[in-house]
């Protein structure tokens, strides 16, 4: 394994990256990401075929994006929340071009400008949409500095494979903190990208790239092509960490830095013979549904732990198809929830499924 | 006056917190100024109540920590210049953009003359692993703030998983980027716990997000 360097969360997506091959970056700073656009500031210039811009805005980077991802070369962008905002319409577009790219999201608190501070409150932007029309994103939520590393060279792997946008989703405390990290070997895409728009050399007809299909049967076509594609992605690459539920009665769903402090929690619990365990979403679209309906025929309950008002809960009601209670454990607006927030709430979930007093 | 620059997440911050303590441990009258301008998050200002507590006087910008993302310095960062009874150390943001907020304070600096300015490295950082990496960025700071370098700190560090033996992997780099800047190698640092006898041991300050 390579030797080991201390990086931020934004340095190592940085860094990754550009082993993964993207010679591309667009972007615009905004706290708490600033750090991976710097980076990248530094690093590509100096690289062969490097592109470094900071473009006058997160809607002009994100159209940037579209256009070197009809290229077919590796290309990335990077914001938190409000220019992710900002992002989608564009996101929506590339979606619909069926492009490959990777988009960054270092969470911090909304709605609105909000604040500086971490949060999840992205969650439903992420899996649901954000922009108009049937789309999905890939998205992974890395939960230590190695995970935004490593999950950012398989981002690009999947939006090549799948030809789709992928996102990584990660939030303020990830970004920022610093942990020991084995870089990824540097490694180039080897998918051949025939639909790309690289001139045809007179030997081949034109590679279009577009979004625009004004005859609704056409449009149609291309949304049941695509949801193909995303019913393989779905079958295929669902990604998650199950974490001491072997013997678990409780289980707590929890995904980044939630899920480190819920592990933490868990240790605490367990020493007091609370068997609880955790489901840790690594892949948030495709959700772990079927690892969470399996748990709910061998759990009581469900907690999940979020830094949101409560968003990905309605992924885990669904994913257990209402037959076991599930509850919230949350703070929102740059707060996170603690170890005996966790415990005190999965207790109170402990007394009404058995009964009892805490 | 003791200046604390270097490349971002070298150390900088810590090393400062503990050489301000250290400094009050003697019973000396000290201030400690936190002039990040660059990251608003993992400052000097984070330890102000243990700081505080131990008679260190903070002076840091109005806004850090309220999650107003403006880096404006305060007019009490002044008397680090003008008030010579207090000794002054100085933590200052990473690389070059950090180094800036120096300016104005530089020609008190260069009339008092009498200052050390620390360049802290950790060569396991991305962008300063070789010596020579870590020369550009020491050349970069000084062309931004117009002060030089007096001495060097080998704070090389992986965080938790740091052990002496990796501490010590990096003294060859060290030696080679004191020979190529002509400067004294003032310490080698190791958190308190590792820390071997020709180590300076340091208390990390507390981050709330570490599990």
């Amino acid at each position: 394994m390579a030797e080991k360097v201390l990086m931020k969360g934004n340095e190592a997506i940085a860094e990754a990256a550009l082993r993964a091959g993207c010679l591309h970056y667009f972007g615009y700073p905004i706290t708490p990401q600033t750090e991976l656009t710097a980076y990248m500031a530094k690093r590509l210039p100096k690289m062969e075929g490097g592109v470094f811009l900071q473009a006058e805005s997160e809607i002009s980077a994100i159209n940037m994006v579209y256009g070197v991802a009809s290229t077919g070369k590796r290309v990335m962008t990077s914001s938190s929340s409000p220019g992710v905002s900002l992002k989608q319409e564009g996101i929506s577009y590339i979606a619909g071009s069926d492009l490959p790219a990777v988009i960054v999201n270092v969470q911090r608190g909304g709605p609105g400008l909000g604040g500086i501070q971490p949060s999840q409150s992205d969650y439903f932007q992420a899996t649901k949409g954000g922009g108009h029309g049937d789309y999905h994103l890939i998205v992974l939520t890395p939960s230590s500095v190695q995970e935004m590393a490593d999950l950012t060279s398989l981002a690009f792997d999947l939006a090549d494979k799948y030809r789709c946008p992928a996102m990584l989703l990660a939030d303020g405390t990830m970004g920022q903190m610093m942990e020991p990290v084995a870089l990824p070997e540097p490694h180039k895409s080897i998918i051949e990208k025939p639909w790309a728009v690289t001139g045809t050399q007179m030997k081949r007809e034109h590679n279009i790239i577009n979004s625009l299909y004004l005859q609704p049967e056409i449009l149609e076509k291309t949304n049941f092509d695509r949801f193909e594609r995303y019913r393989q992605i779905e079958e295929n690459e669902v990604r998650y960490e199950s974490y001491l539920m072997d013997d678990a009665e409780y289980c707590i769903v929890a995904f980044g830095i939630a899920a480190r402090v819920a592990k933490n929690a868990i240790t605490m619990m367990r020493k007091y013979g609370l068997k609880v365990g955790l489901i840790r979403p690594i892949t948030v679209w495709p959700f772990p549904k079927k690892a969470i309906k399996d748990a709910a025929d061998k759990v009581k309950g469900f907690v999940s732990v979020e830094l949101s008002m409560g968003q990905m809960i309605e992924d885990v009601r669904l994913a257990e198809e209402c037959k076991r209670p599930v509850v919230l454990c949350n703070r929102a607006g740059g707060m996170i929830p603690g170890v005996d927030q966790i415990i005190a709430v999965t207790k109170d979930l402990v007394c009404s499924v058995e009964g009892g007093a805490r | 006056m003791t200046l604390f620059c270097g490349h971002y997440g070298s150390g900088k911050t810590n090393l400062a917190v503990n050489y301000a303590l250290s400094l009050r441990q003697k019973g000396i009258e000290v201030s400690l100024a936190d002039l990040d301008i660059v990251n608003p998050y993992f400052r000097s200002k984070d330890s102000t109540a243990e700081l505080e507590a131990a008679g260190v006087r903070v002076i840091a910008l109005p806004f850090a920590n309220s999650s107003v993302d403006l880096p404006s310095l305060p007019s009490s960062a002044y008397s680090l210049v003008q008030d010579r009874s207090r000794y002054a150390v100085l933590d200052i943001g990473g690389d070059d953009r950090g180094a800036y907020a120096l300016g104005r304070f530089v020609p008190y600096i260069l009339e008092e003359n009498d200052f050390e300015m620390l360049y802290v490295v950790n060569f396991y950082r991305p962008l300063t692993t070789t010596a020579e990496e870590a020369f550009e960025v020491l050349r970069e700071i000084e062309g931004a703030c117009g002060l030089t370098f007096t001495g060097i700190v080998n704070n090389s560090n992986l965080g938790a998983e740091t052990t002496v033996e990796i501490i010590e992997k990096t003294c060859g780099k060290a030696q080679r980027l004191c020979e190529m800047t002509g400067l004294p190698l003032v310490a080698v640092t190791a958190e308190k716990s590792i820390a071997g006898p020709d180590m300076v041991p340091v208390v990390l300050q507390k981050r709330p997000f570490e599990n």
